[in-house]
Formats: structure tokens, C-alpha cells, sequence
């Protein structure tokens, strides 16, 4: 297994670079240095020359690919892509346009961001396999045939509504939570209340319907049908039996997004007023930040990789079958 | 089952207790009771170095936190300077080439001299940088590897201390924007006014890049403006090129607020700066509060600087009058980027004050058929306060002087300007996308500004008559008038029998601005002109109109200082964008000889009635021109609710929080009062779950028992 993750490691290598040339082109193609330099220097009073030292100050002075002032392997080495890059590789991603160290800044972001992520993700979870077996448990029913029209309408509606309409209803109506904020430690539970119970409730929908088609793909498997036959109730049959071959579907879009947990919410936290990473991105792709864009996408990449080695690997534990 | 029952018991007995507390209070209760104010902030602040930062949310906490040696008073009208750290207003001296002093209006005045007389009480907050050892060093000055792993805040040092104020501190504090390096937007306006300091900039830039690649510090005690003399602890003298009043407004800003040299020297330690840790985010300040939490992404804090110096509510009727300044213990900002949440939230009487976003508008504000605007019934009802001014700034649709088409100064390209001018109903623009909040512009000066008049004698005469004691936009028949005079009859072009059609540049690309830009083809259409929008990225947009390459856009500029030259040389020809590599503020690129030699006149004078006169012929030539449709004075309404006191709207002054009051008693009261939970749904929710798995647990053991019944035969 080690010599496969050390593999998997280095394939990941060419698909960084990848990635990073890809966000250095797209950033640049819409956004020039002396751009850049007017976002952060403010509206007013922004001069050629002050331009000038912001962007010497930084290295964007620099050309982005190929310099052609330099001489041998300089022309390519003694340009903004490799300069920048490199220390990506090395997970130091620097300092914002802004002035602040990246590294501490995601550090900072990232628990709040995990802290209703990771609640939402594991409640969403049991909720969702336990709703989808129980209607497993009463396929064909009148339950199970409503349970599906619901489904399919909380799908049909934009999470913003349920943000909206849970802040409303809970906190201005019937005053139960607060309507947004954040605290760390015990403090902290009464804010992620109302946002996980958000997150889970509005992927319930699409959650239960593609547990509920993983679990009906099994439960008429010749296995299922020997377990029934050997005396087992229902539910242990589902449970011990079909949640368990069930897995494997599961883990695979399961365990590539635990890395990403950390990665948080856009809409989720700016509406709650969580201090995570979901706005991180955007903020700093409206304000022109390229440093943190970079480290972003990279950081994103990375974890992403991660999830699919980390999926691999879970395999390995439920269907021994598998060999790495 | 039994258990599910016990436990559903158990919780009810927990959950009752709580009915008469608040659940919904994002702040502690403990906190909610002390003399806190909570209010919020929607921008993430970017940079609160002083020398660095240029805008209006940022200098929201510099403000409370700094002390440049002015202030603008917090009560008089017109805006009033007074001495803030100094003894008195600076004296001025107005000196020759040979600096010997000569009179104020004599024509061989080639410098001015600015002493600044400091108070000795004042001291800044505690903070470690000061902090000195048994042989007089600074202890904090270069920390170790050990040391620094065990820094993440400033709270983990172990000492703090404090120091007197010293002059030296604000000619450092010049020093600093000298740098290149800290990027001072104003370094470049104010290399031509204080004397030295484009040599020391040029020098200490090179010195400062020297320094850096070798690791080093730099300490500007070493080094010396020409121009910024310091005459002991409390007296420095500031010599400005020639005569330029508006110096002093200068001196209320945060660039002219003291640094001291240990916090900068500090700061400069890269192990601090790797954790963010630096003079960028954590001030040092002597003002009335300090910085005690920096989260620009979740919270900022405010705590009572307890070194504060002596500064009472200024003189008034008053009940506060005279007291000792600060009135508010902390101030907690929170970031709030959603309306929605925040609006509740002020509702909820969590915010002591709030702005009123459009969402919110028709809730907060109700507008009488006379068109005055008040609050809602349940704005009334809660006691909540409706605060409103009319902001220093001015929005205009600005015509691009040097464009074939509507620029140039011939009758005929005028006559086009005034027509269109007249055409784009800004009474409209404001009742329709303002909601009443706003004023149409007569001219660039807003008012609060001197220059600015009232009434008749204010009016823009080009475009409105005054009728029955109003301004009456002038009719569309002479708008198309003027038209026809400008060479396009029904907005046809004489020359080419083709329909004028105009190109109007902008980057609000948004589906909300689709309305807008209808409306502005609504406008133009009714002269005949074909409006064509051109919508780009803000980037773009910028570009185009450094370089000139556009026809019609629009603009707008806040005050940085209430004197009419800080409007008026938004259309000073060597202002003019084209000319100046992109670098000059007149975007329209207006360049009338007569409108620029009277204000070259005009800047340098003080408020008298002959500024008052050349201002006047100076409004009526570019109203004549028209390089721009006056457009719009933004009015500002905000909220506050009753137990948050002293609140008076000062587009100036960024350090009115010293001047505020909260009454905490009464905000728990209320708080109480509007949010007691609503129990009742939980408890129906509570038993329909209940109900649910009794009915599914019955269902399935029923079907359990079929299966064996129908096993056994038994049914």
C-alpha cells in the first residue's frame, strides 16, 4: 500500500503544476499587475510611481512566463510563475496582497469553517442512511412513496431559501438561536445550530434518494434473500447486510470530501457570519488578491487529491477483496 | 418506549426553566449588561497602518485609536477645527525665499511654517514595544527564536507599558509615509507641499530596499526631513512650499497620526510579521480606545484606553457637556457581509445601530405624501431613532471633454451638454433608485461645504428655474431646444441625417443594474438620442476613462476635507486624466483657462466673501460648460435604538465614538422583552417525532408478526 500512495504522491506533482499554470493564466488574462496594484492602493490618489513600488515590492514587476531581459535558465526561472510556484510546493504560500501571512490566515479560518462542516457532514450522514434504509424497510408503501415526493421537492428549492427562511423562522419568529455569529469552544454550539440543521436538512433530498437506490440495488441480492432465510429480522438484515455491501458506493462519494470539509461554505458562512475559508476564495478573487488565489486553488488541489487517495485506501477496509 | 417517554419528559422539565431567559442573544449576557457597544462592519479592513489606509472603513477603528494634532469639533456647523494632541491651533508663519517672515498676503511668500505645540499629558495605550530593560533597552526589540514560538498575540508578552507623546513621534510618523515602500497614498500629493520631503523620499526609498535585502532594520531617527523640524519634546515645526490652507484639514487625518519609532522598530521583527503580527493590524495608539482584538474576519474590539488623556464632551447645553471622555467601555464590531441577518439582529435590539439597506428600506421608513420622510409604526413602537444627513460627496455623469462628440467648448457642443443635462431627471434617479435618499446637485459642491448656497442664489440656472420658491427642472421642449441649436433636431444629426447616437461606459454589469441602464436609455430617448450602454469589468472601466477612451460615465468623490478646492479641482485642468498619465482626478478632462486661473486664485484663500465671489464665477463657467450632469448629494439615513445616545451624524470626523453613550440597563430590558422564545412549536415537534416512531415501530412489528403468523398458520 505504501508504494502505491508514494505513486499516487508523485502523480500528483505534474497535476499541481497543472493546476497552477491554469489559475496563473486565468488570473492574468483578466487581471494586469498595475489592476491589481489600484484594487489594493484604494480609489484615490493612486500615482504611476506608487503603482510602480507595489508592484517591485511584490514581484509583479516580473514577466509572468519567459523573460526575455534574462539570460540562459533565468529567462524562465526568474519569472513570477516559477518564483511564485515554487514555494507553493514547499505549503508556503506567503503573504496576501494585503499584507497578511496566508499560511496563518488558513490556519486561523480553517476550524471554524471544520466546526460546521464536520457536524453537518456526520449528522447529513446517519440521517441520510437511516431515512434511506427506513424507506428500504417500507419500499412500495405510502411512506416510502411520499418520502420521495418530499425528497424531490426540498431539491427543487435553492438552499438560500432554507438559510433564509430557517434564520426567520428560528430566530426571529420563535426566537430559539441566534440569527448568525461564531464563538469557538462550548460557547460556540448555540451558533452552529441553526447552520448545520440548515445543511443537513437541504441535502436530504438528493442524499436519501441515492442511498435509498443503493440500498434497493441490494436488498434484492441473493445474499439478502439467504440472510432472510436463515431467520434474521429485517432490520438486522439491513443493517448487517445490505448497509454493509452497500459501502463501497457509498465511500467513494463519501471519503473524497472529508479533506474538503475544511475548505467550508461560501453562502453558509457569509450568511451566519462564520470567520471559515468558503469566502476566502471569493473575497480575495474580488479584491484582485492574487497571492491567496493561488494558494487557495493549490490548497483545494491538494485536498482533493488527498480525498481520492484516502477513498482508495477505505476500500481496502471494507471489501477485502481489494488489494492497493 | 417507556425511555423515549422519560427522556422526552426530562428535557421539557430542562427546557421550561430557560422560557423566561433569551435563547437567541449572540452575545453574552454578562457582555449585553456592561457598558458595550455592539455594532457591526460588512468590509474586512485591509490595512490600519495609518500612513497606508485611504478609506471610510477603515478609518472607522483607526479613528478611535489614533490622534493626529487636530480634530473637527463634534457639535459646530460649519464643520470647526480644533487642536486635538496640540496646546492650541498651529501658529503659522509665512516666510520668504530668505526665510524671513513676511506678511500673509505678500506676494514674495515662498514658504509657510506650521508650529505645532504638543499637550504634555497625553501617553499611548500600554504595549509591549515600550517595554524597557535594567539597562534602558527595549526589551522586545529582538526577540529570540525560543521566544517567538511562544508569541501568537500581543497578550502573550509578558509586559506592557506605555510613554509621553513626543513630537518626534509625528515627524516619524512623516518619515514613514517618505517610504516608498508603505505605499502612502498621499506621499506623492504631499511631496509638493512639504518642503524636503521628495528628497528624503527618493533617498530613504533606496536606503529602505538596502535594508531589506540585508535583513536589517530600518530606524528613521537617523534620517531627516529638510522641511519637518523637531524644536524639543513638544514642538514641531512643518514648512509647507508656498501657501496651501487646507493643510491644516490634513492635520486631522490619520496620515498625519504620531508613530512611535520602538513600535515600528518592533514590528519590524520578522517573527512577528510571519504572524501577522504588525503595525498593519495592531495600532499603537494614544486615542480614546485601543485595538484588543483583531479579527477582520469574524471581530474587532475596542477596550478604553485607560492612559487616555484628558477630553471632555464639548461645550453645549448639553447633559453631557464637560464630562470625561470616553463615555462607552468597549466596542465590539462584528462582521456582517448579509443584510438580513443584520437587520434582524438590530431588531432584535442585538445592534445598537444599523443602516437601512434597501431591503429594509420600506420596513424602517415610511415617506409622507409631502415626501418627508419617518419612521415606520414598528420603528416607532420599538423607540428606534431615524438619523439622516446629507453626505459631503457628489455623483455625476461625467461627459469626456476631449471626445469628438460631446466634449469641446464650441456653442453647439455645449448646448448638446445642457440639453442632456436637463433631459437625465435626477428627482426621478432619486425617487426611483435612491429611495428619496439624496439631493439633486446644482453644482460639485455639496452642501456642508463652503461654496455651497441654498435656494435661488445656489441654483444651477442652465438647468433649473426657481419657481414659488423651488428648483423647477427646466422643460423638455427648450432641452430639445437646445438640441436643435447644438445641431441635432429631434436628435438627428444635421450633418449626417443619422440619429446621434452616444456611448455611455460603465461596470455595473449586474442584472440589478439592468433597470438602471434602462433607465438611462429611457432618459436620453426622450431627446431622440440613441443610448448605447457599454458595460465592462471595473478593471476596463477604469482604463478607459484614465485613457480618455470614453464618451459619457459615471463618477463620484467623498470629501477628504470640508473645503470647496477638494471639489473644485475634480475639474481643474491640470487635474485632467489624459494629461497626466491616468494620474490626475479630473476624469471628465475639463480644461477651461478661465475656470483655472480663478481656481488657482480660489485655493489658496481663506473663507471670505471674495472666495465666496470667485467660487461663484467659478460655478457659473462650468455650469455654462457642462462637463459633467450634476448629478446627485447622497443623504444618509441610519438607526439607533433608544438606549444608544449622543449619536450625531459628522461626515468628517472619524473619532466620534469617544462622544457616544450607552444606556445598557435599558438595551437587557428590551432585549428581554422582544425575544422570549416561542416554546410551544418545539413542543409539537417534539411529540409529532414521537408519534411518528411509535406508529413506525408499531407498523414494522406488525409486519414482523404477519410474516411469522402466516408461518406458523395462524392467520
Amino acid at each position: 500500500m505504501l508504494a502505491y500512495i508514494i505513486r499516487r504522491l508523485l502523480y500528483a506533482i505534474p497535476i499541481l503544476i497543472g493546476v497552477n499554470l491554469i489559475t496563473f493564466m486565468l488570473f492574468f488574462m483578466v487581471n494586469s499587475p498595475d489592476d491589481m496594484a489600484r484594487a489594493q492602493l484604494g480609489a484615490k490618489q493612486v500615482t504611476p510611481e506608487l503603482i510602480a513600488s507595489w508592484k517591485e515590492e511584490r514581484g509583479y514587476d516580473k514577466p509572468l512566463f519567459i523573460n526575455t531581459k534574462a539570460e540562459g535558465f533565468a529567462q524562465v526561472s526568474d519569472t513570477l510563475f516559477v518564483h511564485e510556484s515554487l514555494k507553493l510546493f514547499s505549503f508556503d504560500f506567503g503573504f496576501s496582497d494585503s499584507n497578511r501571512n496566508i499560511g496563518a490566515d488558513i490556519k486561523e479560518r480553517m476550524m471554524p469553517s471544520f466546526s460546521i462542516a464536520l457536524p453537518t457532514f456526520m449528522i447529513a450522514l446517519i440521517t441520510n442512511i437511516s431515512l434511506a434504509l427506513l424507506l428500504v424497510l417500507f419500499r412500495g408503501s405510502m411512506l416510502d412513496t411520499s418520502m420521495m415526493i418530499v425528497a424531490v421537492m426540498i431539491m427543487s428549492v435553492s438552499g438560500l431559501f432554507y438559510i433564509i427562511a430557517g434564520q426567520v423562522l428560528f430566530s426571529k419568529i420563535w426566537h430559539w438561536v441566534p440569527i448568525s455569529g461564531y464563538e469557538s469552544g462550548w460557547d460556540g454550539v448555540k451558533f452552529i445550530i441553526l447552520p448545520v440543521m440548515i445543511g443537513v436538512f437541504a441535502g436530504i433530498g438528493s442524499g436519501v434518494r441515492w442511498y435509498r437506490s443503493i440500498f434497493l440495488e441490494q436488498i434484492n441480492q441473493d445474499y439478502v434473500r439467504t440472510a432472510r432465510a436463515k431467520g434474521l429480522s429485517e432490520i438486522k438484515v439491513l443493517f448487517g447486510h445490505v448497509l454493509r455491501n452497500g459501502m463501497l458506493p457509498i465511500l467513494t462519494g463519501v471519503v473524497v470530501i472529508i479533506p474538503s470539509l475544511f475548505m467550508g461554505s461560501l453562502i453558509m458562512e457569509s450568511f451566519f457570519g462564520i470567520p471559515g475559508l468558503g469566502s476566502y476564495t471569493i473575497d480575495a478573487i474580488n479584491s484582485q488578491d492574487f497571492a491567496i488565489v493561488k494558494a487557495m486553488v493549490f490548497l483545494g488541489s491538494v485536498l482533493y487529491i488527498i480525498g481520492l487517495i484516502l477513498t482508495d485506501i477505505s476500500y481496502t477496509l471494507f471489501d477485502p477483496r481489494v488489494k492497493l | 418506549m417507556k425511555m423515549i417517554i422519560q427522556n422526552v419528559f426530562l428535557f421539557m422539565m430542562v427546557l421550561f426553566p430557560l422560557h423566561s431567559g433569551v435563547w437567541n442573544n449572540p452575545h453574552s449576557e454578562e457582555k449585553s449588561a456592561s457598558n458595550t457597544l455592539f455594532t457591526s462592519f460588512s468590509l474586512s479592513p485591509k490595512r490600519l497602518d495609518p500612513v497606508v489606509s485611504y478609506n471610510a472603513n477603515e478609518w472607522a477603528f483607526i479613528g478611535q485609536i489614533y490622534e493626529p494634532p487636530l480634530q473637527y469639533n463634534y457639535l459646530q456647523r460649519p464643520y470647526k477645527l480644533e487642536p486635538l494632541t496640540l496646546t492650541q491651533m498651529p501658529t503659522i508663519r509665512y516666510l520668504d525665499k530668505e526665510r524671513q517672515e513676511v506678511d500673509e498676503n505678500d506676494e514674495r511668500v515662498v514658504y509657510s511654517e506650521y508650529r505645532l505645540e504638543l499637550r504634555k499629558d497625553i501617553r499611548y495605550q500600554d504595549h509591549p514595544a515600550f517595554v524597557k530593560d535594567a539597562k534602558d533597552h527595549l526589551l522586545y526589540a529582538s526577540l529570540s527564536e525560543e521566544a517567538l514560538e511562544k508569541i501568537e498575540s500581543l497578550d502573550d508578552f509578558g509586559q506592557k507599558t506605555t510613554r509621553h507623546l513626543l513630537a518626534e513621534d509625528y515627524a516619524y510618523a512623516i518619515k514613514r509615509m517618505g517610504v516608498r515602500q508603505n505605499h502612502s497614498p498621499i506621499l506623492d500629493s504631499m511631496q509638493t507641499y512639504i518642503v524636503g520631503l521628495k528628497t528624503f523620499s527618493d533617498d530613504i526609498t533606496k536606503v529602505a530596499k538596502e535594508k531589506k535585502s540585508e535583513g536589517e532594520v530600518l530606524d528613521l531617527r537617523a534620517y531627516d526631513i529638510s522641511g519637518v523640524k523637531i524644536l524639543g519634546d513638544t514642538t514641531l515645526v512643518i514648512e509647507i512650499n508656498g501657501k496651501y490652507p487646507q493643510f491644516l484639514y490634513w492635520l486631522t487625518m490619520n496620515f498625519f497620526a504620531p508613530i512611535p519609532w520602538e513600535a515600528d522598530l518592533f514590528y519590524q521583527q520578522k517573527g512577528l510579521v510571519s504572524k501577522n503580527l504588525t503595525l498593519n493590524w495592531y495600532p499603537v495608539g494614544t486615542g480614546a480606545y485601543y485595538l484588543a482584538e483583531n479579527n477582520p474576519n469574524k471581530q474587532m474590539r475596542l477596550v478604553k484606553n485607560p492612559n487616555f488623556h484628558d477630553e471632555t464632551y464639548p461645550a453645549s447645553d448639553h447633559e453631557d457637556a464637560e464630562k470625561k471622555l470616553p463615555f462607552i467601555d468597549e466596542v465590539i464590531y462584528s462582521l456582517e457581509k448579509e443584510s438580513i441577518p443584520l437587520w434582524n439582529k438590530f431588531l432584535q435590539g442585538y445592534y445598537d445601530a444599523s443602516g437601512i439597506s434597501s431591503e429594509a428600506f420600506d420596513q424602517a421608513v415610511q415617506i409622507s405624501s409631502s415626501g418627508t420622510m419617518g419612521l415606520s409604526e414598528e420603528m416607532q413602537e420599538k423607540d428606534i431613532s431615524l438619523i439622516g444627513s446629507v453626505q459631503p460627496s457628489t455623483f455625476y455623469l461625467a461627459f469626456n471633454m476631449v471626445d469628438p462628440i460631446v466634449g469641446g467648448y464650441t456653442e453647439s457642443s455645449k448646448k448638446l451638454r445642457q440639453a442632456i443635462s436637463i433631459a437625465i431627471d435626477q428627482e426621478e434617479y432619486i425617487s426611483i433608485f435612491m429611495n428619496e435618499r439624496g439631493m439633486a446637485a446644482q453644482s460639485a459642491i455639496p452642501p456642508g461645504i463652503f461654496g455651497y448656497e441654498e435656494g435661488k442664489k445656489g441654483a444651477n440656472t442652465v438647468v433649473y428655474d426657481w419657481v414659488d420658491g423651488k428648483h423647477v427642472r427646466r422643460s423638455l421642449a427648450f432641452a430639445k431646444q437646445l438640441l436643435a441649436e447644438a445641431g441635432y433636431p429631434n436628435g438627428i444629426s444635421t450633418k449626417t441625417g443619422k440619429p446621434l447616437k452616444l456611448h455611455y461606459d460603465t461596470a455595473a454589469t449586474g442584472p440589478d443594474n439592468r433597470a438602471l441602464m434602462d433607465w438611462y436609455r429611457k432618459q436620453f430617448d426622450t431627446l431622440g438620442i440613441q443610448l448605447v450602454i457599454r458595460a465592462t469589468d471595473y478593471n476596463r472601466f477604469q482604463d478607459k476613462v484614465r485613457k480618455g477612451k470614453t464618451q459619457l460615465f459615471s463618477w463620484g468623490w467623498n470629501a477628504d476635507y470640508p473645503d470647496p478646492e477638494n471639489f473644485l479641482f475634480l475639474l481643474y485642468g491640470a487635474n485632467a486624466s489624459v494629461d497626466t498619465n491616468g494620474a490626475g482626478i479630473n476624469s471628465s478632462n475639463y480644461k477651461n483657462p478661465a475656470f483655472d486661473k480663478l481656481f488657482e486664485k480660489m485655493k489658496t484663500m481663506k473663507n471670505t466673501p471674495q472666495r465666496m465671489d470667485i467660487i461663484r464665477q467659478m460655478l457659473k463657467i462650468s455650469r455654462e460648460d457642462a462637463p459633467w450632469v450634476w448629478g446627485i448629494h447622497p443623504k444618509s439615513l441610519a438607526l439607533s435604538h433608544a438606549w444608544y445616545r449622543n449619536v450625531i451624524p459628522h461626515a468628517m470626523a472619524n473619532n466620534t465614538l469617544k462622544y457616544k453613550r450607552i444606556d445598557a440597563a435599558l438595551r437587557i430590558k428590551k432585549q428581554k422583552e422582544w425575544n422570549q422564545p416561542v416554546v410551544t412549536p418545539l413542543i409539537i415537534i417534539a411529540l409529532l417525532v414521537l408519534l411518528m416512531i411509535f406508529s413506525l415501530r408499531r407498523i414494522y412489528r406488525n409486519r414482523q408478526n404477519r410474516v411469522i403468523c402466516q408461518e406458523q398458520g395462524a392467520c
